[in-house]
């Protein structure tokens, strides 16, 4: 299995049927993340970074559906499988975790059962050794007193906890590719940093991929190896995450790195006045010709009105999809 | 754990209801349909006879003893068949949706249009009189409630998180639907269930009134009171004891199903603790 990436997506396009016509929620979407690698997909809200992980694991509802492109996972296509072999998949190879500890655990269950039953419908073992296992797990995650902690009920643990199980449960058969989902915005910042540290150490000690999705540029440039930024329904830039910060060449990325506070920057640079993107995200229906940054660009010339950018290779590794790209 | 009174209480009655019926043969004074004796006939309540006689001079504590039988049999099991089959289809009418869900509301308006009596008894119609085609009968006309319930917390529950999530940690449809969707459904369905265990009771009389339930002589709580009707006014013990029974275990069922709903839900049990 080495040399072929663990998952690989080419040209995916997502299509929006709205009843009477079908608009592109996302489309040209390509990239790759290989074992054990950490990447990162950012954007504004509505951007199309949640839509492309669900239809990673086969999970795309109407009226969401793939409209073309190749996903390859181990270098088998899964786009096509079926519902069985996809279910598979999804929590023993794949794995995700949510924007929510608070709503996506199941609030009559207790949390020891809801581990051991990955055990138990992934692995195929008996419940006894599930619910010893499970233990185990909530000890890995750093849950203390894992023992008495697994007849809890999720409404007992806090914030921090129940993302701890999440995280316990994800991990739970050992998948290959762990996809984060904004996992820490509901959290404050202090336990927001102890998560991260957690969900990276507990990945890089088994090997797990990351694919690690927020809005957050300063967080997932810390987690990540790889970032691609999504604007519109595209990837707009797509670098190692030091370079994308030391020299973000997408103008889109630049408004986003601008628009970072920067702690201490008042001292160095005096009073300055945090830079923003003007306007809004286009809605869906309503994307404008050529590329989609165009209204909101202060470089947009005739040619991003009419034609879209292509992808231009940058030095070293990694790609831009803008005419005018520093 | 600290239980509440609802819970002691309506356990209580129900138990009690249970015991008697279990142990009718040594709690009863007399054999609730062969002594009969015209000579006692109307006598009222007395030390002889605790709750008085009806117009045979049977012992009308004997037969409510007796009675707790066949009222108890009819209202769990007919009531378990409701439930089984309201549970699942409003539960995967709810969670599938699309065709399946179509098919399922029509059935449950069909059931809600027709009175479920006259469904019960054109069933028994055909089954023919008894106890088990009572059961029967009981058992596949009243699951609309639960089954609107079902549908109605499934359609709800289909969206949160805890489901999602379950999905994308490859849990199947029916793993889905026992193990997320049913437990957190299973507090109103309970409720439901003890409510509709008192009108099974209820229905047995009117079948049995009609001719159609449980024959007579032998004594179901309905039927004694059926029985019971002409003499109200110058034999009311008739019709206070099996009555009162009948008030007493609906009263305890329900009192029952409101405790079980607080049990049911984890939150509210730790806040008790």
């Amino acid at each position: 299995m080495t040399g072929a990436p663990l998952i690989e997506v080419e040209d995916l396009r997502i299509d929006l049927d709205d009843g009477s016509r079908r608009v592109a929620a996302a489309e040209g979407i390509s990239f790759r993340i290989d074992r054990g690698e950490t990447f990162g997909l950012v954007g504004e809200s509505g951007c199309g970074k949640s839509i492309t992980a669900l239809a990673l694991i086969g999970l795309l509802r109407q009226p969401l559906s793939i409209g073309g492109g190749v996903i390859r996972f181990e270098g088998r296509e899964i786009q096509h499988l079926s519902a069985a072999r996809q279910r598979d998949l999804r929590g023993n190879r794949i794995a995700m975790i949510f924007q929510e500890p608070m709503t996506a655990l199941n609030p009559v269950s207790p949390v020891g059962r809801q581990i051991a039953e990955m055990f138990v419908l992934h692995k195929g073992k008996s419940w006894r050794e599930a619910d010893r296992l499970a233990v185990e797990a909530l000890a890995s995650v750093r849950v203390p007193a894992p023992e008495r902690r697994v007849k809890d009920y999720p409404h007992q643990l806090s914030g921090g906890m129940r993302q701890r199980v999440m995280i316990a449960i994800a991990l739970a058969c050992g998948p290959d590719l762990l996809i984060a989902d904004e996992p820490t915005t509901a959290l404050d910042v202090t336990v927001q940093a102890e998560i991260i540290e957690l969900m990276r150490n507990l990945c890089a000690e088994r090997g797990t991929a990351i694919l690690m999705i927020s809005h957050d540029l300063g967080l997932v440039a810390n987690v990540c190896r790889r970032v691609a930024v999504m604007y519109a329904g595209r990837i707009v830039e797509e670098r190692g995450s030091a370079d994308i910060f030391r020299a973000p060449s997408h103008p889109y990325t630049r408004g986003l790195v601008a628009s970072l506070p920067r702690l201490g920057s008042r001292a160095a640079l005096g009073r300055t006045r945090l830079t923003e993107i003007a306007g809004v995200v286009p809605a869906i229906t309503n994307f404008p010709d050529g590329c989609r940054f165009n209204p909101r660009c202060a470089q947009a010339t005739d040619i991003c009105r009419t034609t879209a950018p292509g992808a231009d290779l940058l030095d070293p590794g990694g790609l831009v999809r803008c005419h005018h790209h520093a | 754990m600290k239980l509440r009174a609802n819970l002691i209480i309506g356990g209580a009655l129900f138990a009690l209801a249970i015991v008697v019926g279990l142990l009718a043969p040594w709690l009863a004074h007399t054999d609730p349909v062969l002594d009969a004796n015209l000579l006692n006939a109307e006598e009222p309540p007395s030390w002889t006879w605790w709750f008085g006689t009806d117009d045979q001079g049977r012992d009308i504590y004997s037969r409510v003893v007796y009675g707790a039988r066949v009222s108890l049999t009819v209202g769990i099991v007919s009531q378990l068949i409701n439930s089984v089959i309201g549970v699942a289809l409003g539960l995967s009418a709810g969670y599938w949706g699309g065709w399946w869900d179509d098919v399922v509301n029509s059935l449950t308006n069909l059931m809600l249009a027709i009175p479920s009596l006259i469904f019960a008894l054109a069933i028994m119609a055909v089954l023919g009189p008894g106890l088990t085609s009572l059961l029967i009968a009981l058992g596949l006309t009243n699951w609309s409630f639960t089954c609107r319930i079902a549908r109605a917390s499934a359609l709800s529950l289909r969206s949160q998180g805890y489901v999602q999530a379950a999905t994308v940690l490859g849990y199947g449809d029916l793993r889905i639907m026992i193990t997320q969707l049913l437990p957190n459904m299973l507090g109103p369905i309970v409720v439901i269930g003890t409510l509709g265990m008192g009108s099974a009771v209820l229905s047995e009389a009117a079948l049995s009134f009609l001719g159609l339930g449980v024959r007579p002589p032998f004594p179901s709580w309905g039927s004694m009171l059926s029985d019971a009707r002409d003499q109200i006014t110058t034999a009311p013990w008739l019709s206070v004891f099996p009555g009162l029974a009948i008030f007493l275990t609906v009263l305890g069922l329900n009192l029952l199903g409101d405790g079980l709903r607080d049990i049911l839900d984890p939150q509210s049990r730790s806040r008790r603790t």
